[in-house]
């Protein structure tokens, strides 16, 4: 089959970028989506033009690096998969298919569709995580965790940071994700002594590298390509108003 | 890295404050006041089926409390100014986040409602002026306020009059629909905003959401239409 | 070459305890006087260069990808083992040693594998205490499950993602060290060669994937943990950014490259379905529990599956292993598969593939309980190929998985270059000729958290550091030399792209050096490889400049690495004159057709040093000793 592509082009992240029209012209229904952008690569490197950037890796829906936005919707829309998991039998001949970059300005364009999410990165950096020392654990069954709490824990640990949460969102909040990693240590016992300070430090985090704000509508639920449900952000706004009222004033100014 | 980077040596409430959250949570409760005023208010019009009589005892009733009715009123609008303020300062960083906007871009899984709060916000602030202007200070009735023979303002022969302009009760109409619309969404989104989410409970408040916005377009549409209809004269 | 492996002496179960005292020690406020590089954050770097940083090392880390939580580690998906003997059934270190040995075909160092089934505990406890949320019972304990290669249940997972929250555990670890400022992190930073200087690994070259730009760092010690290299077959199931740059760079440098040959094939991927074909996607080895593998007897059966009969089915597994049938190892399920498919028996278009059909034990257990065990699974089957293998049976076909060989080291995971540490995929050391499921997890943690911290400091404790600067020629040759490689590939300027240059050479390993290999095949690939690497330097053509965000250049120099390597991979196999694991020589094997080792002969690991290009690289042995797992033949009939 044939499509037409308007792939986003653009330079580096200070040249203005422009639509170009591509043809794909021999496409197959077996492809995955990233497969049909490689042929058309291999046809515009050989014809002397430079090829279209991608961000792309395991190809399998794990490693959250692939996400564009496809005709408008995160990933192309497709319930529970990633881009690279997209098939091409969901396409039909002569379909138009426009490809854009995440846009955000936390997440600025480095090529074409290639964006910086290093933003995802600091805010786990900024209290996402357990503080244990390699070899101060205690023995691994010495804390029960009832399995109802490690099943929601899983939910939302399920979370690949490809930002398609951020890309879909009318308002390019990064709430599904901070709830995400919120929701997955905080479920678990392990996660409780920081549990306070976490959702300090990671609110504010995401307040200075300027993501929007969350209006509860829920379009980052359905771009979710590992289907996080809404309420990891109830849970976020929970944890924070407790923690903004509970915690003392100097715990805080660590916290921040 | 930020235009609005924290500053670590404010105080509490600033701090908390200057996070999308804290925002949220001061939309979220200036909202719940708001919304309480509004099922008030709606509750007490509603007497107008009563008659005249009962109606206009209940505004005098209110008229004779001059302390809990200002405290009342300020509260309100003060609730009234954060709300719009924390939703302005809200609007302003969404734009800020996304400086480049899509080309293409389709909303599957939001409601309308939801998606244009920012909208039916000012709209239902432009007629909650129309409106105090119209029953409140008479500006825009016809003839001013009625009162009655003992001084006291005639609410009910206000609302005779004032209704019974076709234009009047269709703006009326469109206003507090937009104010369903406006609830639908905002109802159900002040308890995400809370943190109140439950898997086996949050599907009510989406409910408890849907009844009440329906409810209150449906009790506040039908004192104009009766009063145009005829039903009430 | 004489290869020092230094294995403690003594009984096996106290070496790590006593090697461990031996060593020396940093004192605490020295340890930020030292440097340490970190080539990788897969489970082995990122555990290594958080648990660094946490002692007080100043550690730089360096990763391809944009954030260091997309390393392969990630996709791993059925689960790790340790020896905890939760379940109560039998199981000890000394089993779990014992499994790794003999899985691993009796090609791994014991001293090394004891160390590996030693810390698996504590790996666990770490995991645990970090949030991982593994699986639990009701009762809130830990859950396990059973996996190939073993008779008792030690394998913890959480869903089918275990190696993406073991790697989101210590990517948190690591982020938490980021923002202690213990490590500095360098995403999309590709290493592109080793600067030896003295006769030490004292730093890297790298090329900022997003400007261009080529930096040198200098640091007193080198750690790789760059993965395996099995792209370099081009269809693997590893990512697309994955490549054998950093070890092979190490390599040429003088690190020694041991038993290349050792690559693993994994028996249930998803079938090719044309030349665009990118990457393969494995399905879990678990669907063989239920599910029966069959082709259709005749040749040139195109009838659809369901039309064909039972008498014309031969359910080939369970007619050659009647006591493992479905569920022999991966090396004998897949070379079986290999097997009838070149007797012209494979199923789907390409005619390489077989049936994995769920049809009777749908039948026998119900749509319900399938779906419970496999629904995941088949989801995914479904989104690839658009089949519904509730009704239509799995096509699959073996692939290309991990890479058992690697660069050489001790058993301080150093290579003979001093200062050169390698851990996890990228070394050879724990596996032997085959890897058992749920045990790379295991070694990249091992490794990671509870190996590197100590040798690190042994190793920068005994040692002189000069003080070096990235302007004097040990390094300015590095970096030129790095800089004029990327000139000549952009220079090229040919009529053929990287792309279809390295399907060429995987083709040509795949076909010679997978999973069935013999004397005449590998010398043909011999013949064929330096050609068309020939061919590549000259006709290949790489758009745009390096001083941009340029995927293909970063993928041509990555190619040409694997033309180098896929060369040695084939001299090994061509030297290794006996069948095992991974390595199946078709030469060597019992009149049933399976793989005949040769102890006498090849009890040893084989580690290349590299002599010059155009010279034939040296074979170094180290011989290996078995003590206390006596090596026997793998029987699983």
């Amino acid at each position: 089959m044939k499509l037409t592509l308007h792939v986003w082009r653009q330079k580096n992240s200070t040249a203005p970028g422009q639509f170009v029209r591509y043809e794909a012209n021999d496409v197959n229904t077996h492809m995955s989506f990233l497969e049909m952008l490689d042929v058309v690569n291999e046809e515009l490197i050989l014809k002397g033009e430079e090829p279209i950037a991608f961000d792309h890796d395991c190809r399998e829906g794990i490693c959250g690096t692939c996400g564009s936005m496809v005709n408008g919707l995160a990933h192309g829309g497709h319930k529970g998969a990633t881009l690279c998991q997209l098939h091409m039998r969901f396409f039909k001949d002569g379909d138009e298919v426009w490809l854009e970059p995440w846009r955000a300005r936390a997440f600025p364009v480095i090529r074409d569709l290639v964006v910086d999410r290093g933003a995802l990165d600091r805010i786990v950096a900024s209290g996402g995580y357990v503080s244990v020392p390699t070899g101060s654990a205690p023995d691994g069954n010495a804390v029960a965790v009832p399995k109802p709490d490690a099943d929601r824990s899983m939910d939302a640990a399920c979370c690949i940071g490809c930002g398609a949460c951020v890309a879909a969102c009318p308002n390019a909040a990064v709430a599904l994700f901070l709830g995400a990693k919120i929701t997955h240590l905080g479920s678990l016992p392990q996660g409780q002594p920081e549990r306070m300070d976490r959702a300090l430090k990671m609110v504010a985090r995401a307040r200075q590298e300027v993501f929007g704000y969350c209006t509860n509508i829920g379009e980052c639920e359905a771009a979710c390509p590992k289907e996080i449900k809404l309420d990891v952000i109830a849970r976020t706004n929970r944890d924070f108003l407790r923690a903004s009222f509970t915690r003392s004033p100097e715990a805080k100014q660590v916290a921040g | 890295m930020s235009t609005a980077v924290m500053n670590l040596n404010s105080n509490r409430a600033s701090r908390f404050y200057d996070t999308t959250i804290g925002k949220k949570v001061v939309m979220a409760v200036s909202g719940v006041v708001l919304f309480g005023f509004v099922v008030g208010h709606l509750v007490g019009n509603l007497q107008i089926y009563a008659g005249a009589d009962k109606v206009n005892h209940y505004a005098k009733f209110l008229q004779s409390m001059p302390g809990p009715l200002w405290g009342a009123r300020i509260v309100l609008l003060l609730c009234l100014i954060l709300h719009v303020w924390s939703a302005f300062e809200l609007w302003l960083l969404t734009r800020e986040a996304r400086p480049v906007a899509y080309k293409k871009k389709s909303n599957p899984n939001s409601s309308y409602a939801s998606r244009t709060m920012i909208w039916s916000g000012p709209i239902i602030g432009a007629f909650l002026i129309y409106h105090l202007l119209h029953f409140t200070f008479g500006t825009v009735l016809p003839n001013g306020l009625a009162r009655l023979e003992n001084g006291d303002v005639n609410v009910y022969q206000n609302m005779i009059v004032g209704f019974s302009q076709p234009l009047v009760t269709l703006f009326y109409a469109i206003a507090v629909s937009l104010l369903g619309v406006h609830l639908y969404h905002g109802l159900w989104s002040m308890f995400q905003s809370l943190g109140v989410s439950h898997p086996s409970y949050t599907p009510r408040f989406k409910q408890f959401a849907a009844a009440a916005s329906i409810l209150i377009s449906v009790g506040n549409i039908s004192i104009p239409l009766s009063v145009l209809a005829g039903f009430v004269r | 070459m004489q290869l020092d492996s230094r294995v403690p002496s003594g009984p096996i179960e106290t070496r790590w305890q006593r090697r461990k005292f031996e060593m020396k020690l940093v004192n605490p406020a020295n340890k930020r006087k030292y440097t340490v590089i970190v080539v990788g954050s897969g489970l082995a770097g990122a555990a290594g260069a958080a648990s660094l940083a946490e002692l007080g090392y100043n550690v730089n880390c360096f990763c391809y990808q944009d954030s260091p939580r997309r390393a392969h580690s990630i996709a791993a998906q059925g689960g790790i083992n340790a020896a905890k003997n939760y379940q109560n059934d039998g199981d000890s270190v000394h089993r779990l040693f014992y499994d790794t040995v003999k899985g691993g075909d009796f090609r791994a160092r014991e001293s090394n594998v004891y160390r590996l089934a030693e810390v698996s505990d504590n790996i666990i406890d770490q995991c645990v205490a970090q949030g991982v949320p593994f699986a639990r019972e009701y009762g809130g304990v830990l859950s396990n499950r059973s996996f190939g290669g073993a008779q008792v249940s030690r394998t913890f997972y959480a869903r089918g993602q275990t190696g993406q929250q073991l790697l989101l555990g210590a990517y948190q670890a690591l982020q938490r060290q980021i923002a202690a400022g213990g490590v500095r992190m360098f995403p999309r930073t590709e290493m592109l060669d080793l600067v030896v200087a003295g006769g030490r690994a004292r730093g890297i070259v790298t090329r900022d994937m997003v400007t261009g730009k080529i930096e040198t760092h200098v640091a007193d010690a080198v750690v790789l943990a760059t993965g395996g290299y099995g792209n370099v077959f081009y269809l693997s199931t590893m990512a697309k950014g994955c490549s054998a740059t950093a070890i092979w760079r190490a390599y040429k440098r003088g690190a020694l490259f041991a038993n290349p040959c050792f690559t693993q094939i994994h028996p249930t991927c998803i079938p090719v379905t044309g030349e665009y074909q990118s990457k393969l996607t494995l399905m879990s080895e678990s669907l063989r529990n239920d599910g029966r593998i069959w082709v259709p007897k005749a040749k040139g059966d195109k009838r659809a599956p369901d039309a064909i009969p039972e008498a014309e089915r031969d359910y080939f597994l369970e007619r050659r292993y009647p006591s493992f049938g479905n569920l022999a190892p991966r090396d004998i399920s897949s070379r079986a598969a290999k097997v009838v498919c070149d007797e012209g028996l494979g199923v789907g278009e390409s005619g390489l593939g077989v049936y994995l059909d769920f049809a009777e034990p749908i039948q026998r257990l119900g749509r319900k309980t399938i779906a419970e065990r496999y629904g995941n699974l088949f989801d995914m089957y479904a989104l690839i190929t658009g089949e519904d293998p509730y009704r239509v049976p799995m096509r699959i076909f073996p692939a290309i998985h991990y890479t058992m060989g690697g660069l050489w080291v001790d058993y301080h995971l150093m290579s003979n270059v001093p200062g050169l540490f390698v851990a996890g995929e990228a070394n050879f050391s724990d596996h032997g000729a085959n890897r058992l499921g749920a045990s790379a997890l295991m070694q990249g943690l091992a490794d990671g958290y509870f190996v590197l911290p100590y040798v690190m400091g042994d190793y920068l404790a005994q040692t002189k550091f000069d003080k070096l600067d990235p302007a004097q020629a040990d390094f300015r040759e590095t970096h030129a030399g790095v800089e004029s490689r990327i000139k000549r590939l952009l220079a090229a300027k040919g009529k053929r792209t990287v792309d279809s240059f390295h399907r060429e050479l995987g083709k040509i390993l795949w076909d010679n050096c997978g999973m069935g290999r013999n004397a005449k095949g590998l010398e043909l690939a011999l013949a064929k490889i330096p050609e068309i690497r020939e061919e590549y330097w000259k006709n290949v053509i790489v758009p745009g400049v390096n001083e941009e965000f340029n995927q293909s250049l970063e993928k041509a120099g990555r190619v040409a690495d694997f033309f180098e390597l896929a060369e040695l991979m084939c001299l090994d196999a061509l030297e290794r004159d006996e069948s095992c694991g991974g390595h199946f020589r078709e030469e060597f094997q019992t009149e049933e057709g399976e793989a005949r080792r040769d102890d006498e002969n090849f009890s040893h690991v084989a580690a290349w040093g590299y002599q010059g290009d155009g010279h034939r690289p040296a074979r170094y042995i180290e011989p290996l000793i078995f003590e206390y797992a006596k090596p026997a033949q793998r029987s699983y009939k």
